[in-house]
């Protein structure tokens, strides 16, 4: 058919240029075909960058003209200085971790056999919501540790390893020679070996008094190389007792740890509490000795990590992020391993050079572009990052955490109700995607000329 | 070929270089396991939370109900899908969802058709403009939309919000198409014109046939990216047109009380995104291949 026809011109649409007529209704054509998305475009798009440099000059009413004077207060006012501070390390952090944490995976997921299902599960983020994200992380990182699951694993990782502080919130009984000073509890004078100190104690809870504690008993004389004494709890439920006497069934506090000190601030001695609660610390010289239960005995316990607190907040929002575009960084690094001629690594191999290096020195060079590509494609939006700042924080940390494009949203819409210096944000924003337009354009450029 | 050479290199790998192999294969799988729970655990707590109730999930973590469980009820999917107003915004997101990626597609490939094959004085200048606008923020036009629906009584609609969607999608969809509707042979072009053709009929008859993976892989992109979005609807929606993501993050100023709604409905608005997402994937893929920088 058509086919078979010898083609008088190029391919391409040059035939029209030699016919004037055509070309003519070609124009009317070529309108119809465009006029929806330009006139979209120009509404939507086009229009409000003009209004929105414009805008950025006035005022929050829109009458007074300002010049610069917004884009001044961007970086004096606390709060959208605070948010440009973050931008910053969001750029700094996110797009490299993500891009590293993407090579890492395409690299590996190429040695294992359920390399399909490892893909999906990384790259599923990908598909919802960051409002979801963020639901699913500001659950997972709640501060109770009851409720939240990374405070609730640290939590059970710390009881398992490391000493817990037995007797949480523990006072001295007053009037009996010992006084608590930054935590420590300890004698007001010093004690001479062969001498009992006893160390009768308040405010401990009976649920955190173990159940092997026995009787509190008076400890035995000890030998003149050692002192000796009962840590109990100087309380019976119901009254009764004598303050500072053990007795009345008052319990013995095991586990504590007692330290004799000398006068130089040395610890020369230590012992442990007996289930009844007494001690002995032997193989003291003569001399006098503060005897103290340090403080670690009475530190309340680890219960976990303000995650969502000032500090950490960010911290927690760049996770979640890297948790949904490492996903990204690694299908589109992935699909870059997978176009690649693997003749040069497999001579490599043959030639005996190490997996390290013949990933560092073919694969990943090799790779540079696809890396680039999705290094700036993270940064650019980085910078624009929006929903999860705002959904994951709690209200009283949002300040701490929030970014130029939230501050935008709270200074113009969501009660600043300053849509001068909201303008002057979003053009803010303009400025620091422009190079990637430039290299959008160039790159554009470049492939029309070919 | 050097396959026999390859055979005999494989042959001389001595025992021990083979267990390290071994090893080695051991560790990498290990390792992406462990990364693959680490990335499974925060969505499967929230979907096992969505299936626990309000008392449960005020007293314990998630992961109680891994061994209690009698503790697993779908009243929260129940209660949710009995919430008059939850069940709105879902609908509403249909409503945005829908409309805003087929009119992308169909405005998308009728600007791409043009830039490809039509020729008009400037096209080069127009198409420059359209690239420039691809990496346009979505925050410059926030303010000068808002009181320009404000002005034409646009503010709070769905239609609103749809439009908003279709204008800052083009300029992607007309990049992606343009590039992919010129890869079509010239030849064929030409033919098709030659033989009587106008326009419309080549358009119709020749590109849309030929383009439909490249629209496939717009319009999954583009329904993932409305779907999703939050920011843009948190601003154009009111209460009755809000989609389900700005519900969601109104429910998460209680965060707490309301984990049994939040996450049903989280879950909820993660269903259809994730079935197109695991159906589609190739495509989406493709379009995030295309260089997506938006």
């Amino acid at each position: 058919m058509a086919t078979d026809i010898v083609l008088p011109v190029e391919p391409g649409t040059e035939a029209g240029e030699k016919r004037p007529p055509r070309r003519r209704s070609g124009l009317w054509i070529a309108a119809g075909f465009l006029a929806p998305a330009l006139v979209l475009l120009g509404v939507l798009v086009a229009y409000p960058v003009i209004y929105s440099i414009w805008r950025s000059l006035y005022d929050a009413s829109g009458q007074n003209f300002l010049g610069l004077g917004n884009y001044v207060t961007m970086f004096t006012d606390p709060g959208t200085f605070t948010a440009i501070k973050n931008n910053v390390i969001w750029v700094v952090v996110a797009p490299i971790t993500c891009t590293i944490l993407g090579l890492i995976f395409a690299v590996l997921m190429d040695k294992v056999k359920w390399a399909i299902a490892f893909k999906l599960i990384i790259f599923m983020p990908m598909a919802i919501s960051m409002v979801a994200a963020g639901v699913i992380f500001r659950t997972t990182f709640q501060e109770n540790p009851n409720l939240g699951a990374v405070n609730a694993g640290l939590v059970s990782i710390s009881k398992a390893f490391s000493h817990q502080s037995a007797y949480p919130g523990a006072r001295p009984r007053t009037q009996e020679g010992i006084t608590q000073t930054g935590g420590d509890i300890a004698t007001d004078s010093t004690v001479s070996p062969g001498a009992v100190q006893n160390f009768p104690l308040i405010a401990i809870k009976p649920a955190d008094v173990p159940g092997s504690a026995k009787d509190a008993v008076v400890a035995k004389n000890p030998a003149s190389d050692a002192i000796a004494g009962t840590v109990w709890l100087d309380f019976v439920r119901g009254g009764g007792g004598t303050n500072g006497e053990p007795g009345d069934g008052k319990k013995g506090l095991p586990g504590v740890k007692v330290e004799a000190v000398d006068s130089s601030g040395k610890v020369v001695g230590t012992a442990t509490t007996a289930d009844d609660g007494t001690y002995a610390i032997s193989g003291l010289a003569k001399g006098s000795y503060t005897v103290t239960l340090p403080a670690s005995n009475f530190a309340p316990p680890f219960n976990g990590v303000s995650w969502l607190g000032p500090q950490l907040v960010t911290a927690v929002i760049i996770l979640s992020y890297v948790w949904i575009w490492a996903g990204f960084a690694m299908v589109m690094i992935a699909s870059g391993l997978s176009a690649m001629d693997r003749s040069l690594q497999e001579a490599a191999r043959m030639d005996g050079a190490s997996e390290w290096k013949v990933f560092t020195r073919i694969t990943a060079p090799l790779l540079s572009p696809v890396l680039i590509v999705v290094f700036v494609t993270l940064i650019i939006n980085v910078l624009k990052i929006f929903d999860l700042v705002y959904v994951i924080p709690p209200p009283s940390s949002l300040p701490d955490a929030t970014v130029i494009a939230v501050q935008m949203w709270t200074v113009s819409f969501g009660g600043g109700n300053n849509q001068g210096l909201g303008s002057a944000l979003a053009v803010l924003l303009l400025i620091l995607v422009l190079p990637s337009m430039i290299i959008n354009v160039r790159r554009f450029r470049e492939d029309r000329d070919r | 070929m050097s396959v026999p050479g390859l055979t005999i290199v494989k042959g001389k790998t001595s025992g021990a270089a083979r267990i390290l192999q071994f090893l080695n294969h051991g560790l990498v799988n290990l390792v992406l396991a462990i990364v693959a729970i680490f990335w499974l655990v925060p969505t499967i707590g929230l979907f096992i939370a969505s299936l626990r109730s309000s008392t449960d999930n005020s007293q314990s973590g998630w992961w109680d109900a891994l061994t209690k469980p009698a503790q697993l009820t779908l009243d929260n999917y129940a209660n949710l899908l009995s919430n008059s107003q939850f069940m709105g915004s879902f609908w509403n997101t249909i409503m945005i969802t829908v409309p805003a990626t087929v009119l992308v597609v169909v405005i998308g490939s009728l600007a791409g058709y043009a830039f490809s094959w039509l020729k008009f004085p400037g096209r080069d200048w127009l198409l420059l403009a359209v690239i420039v606008m691809l990496a346009v923020p979505v925050q410059l036009a926030l303010i000068p939309i808002a009181s320009l629906y404000g002005k034409i009584g646009l503010f709070g609609s769905i239609i609103g919000v749809i439009l908003f969607h279709v204008a800052f999608g083009l300029p992607f969809a007309i990049f992606l198409l343009r590039n992919f509707f010129t890869q079509v042979p010239g030849e064929l072009m030409e033919a098709a014109r030659l033989d009587g053709a106008s326009e419309w009929r080549i358009f119709s008859g020749v590109i849309l046939p030929l383009g439909m993976p490249a629209i496939a892989s717009l319009g999954i992109f583009q329904f993932l990216w409305v779907w999703n979005d939050m920011l843009v609807a948190l601003i154009f929606t009111n209460a009755t047109s809000q989609p389900v993501t700005v519900a969601i993050q109104s429910q998460l100023r209680q965060f707490g009380a309301n984990i049994d709604v939040l996450s049903s409905g989280a879950f909820l608005s993660m269903i259809i995104p994730l079935i197109v997402f695991f159906a589609f994937q190739r495509y989406f893929v493709t379009a995030l291949l295309a260089g997506s920088q938006r």
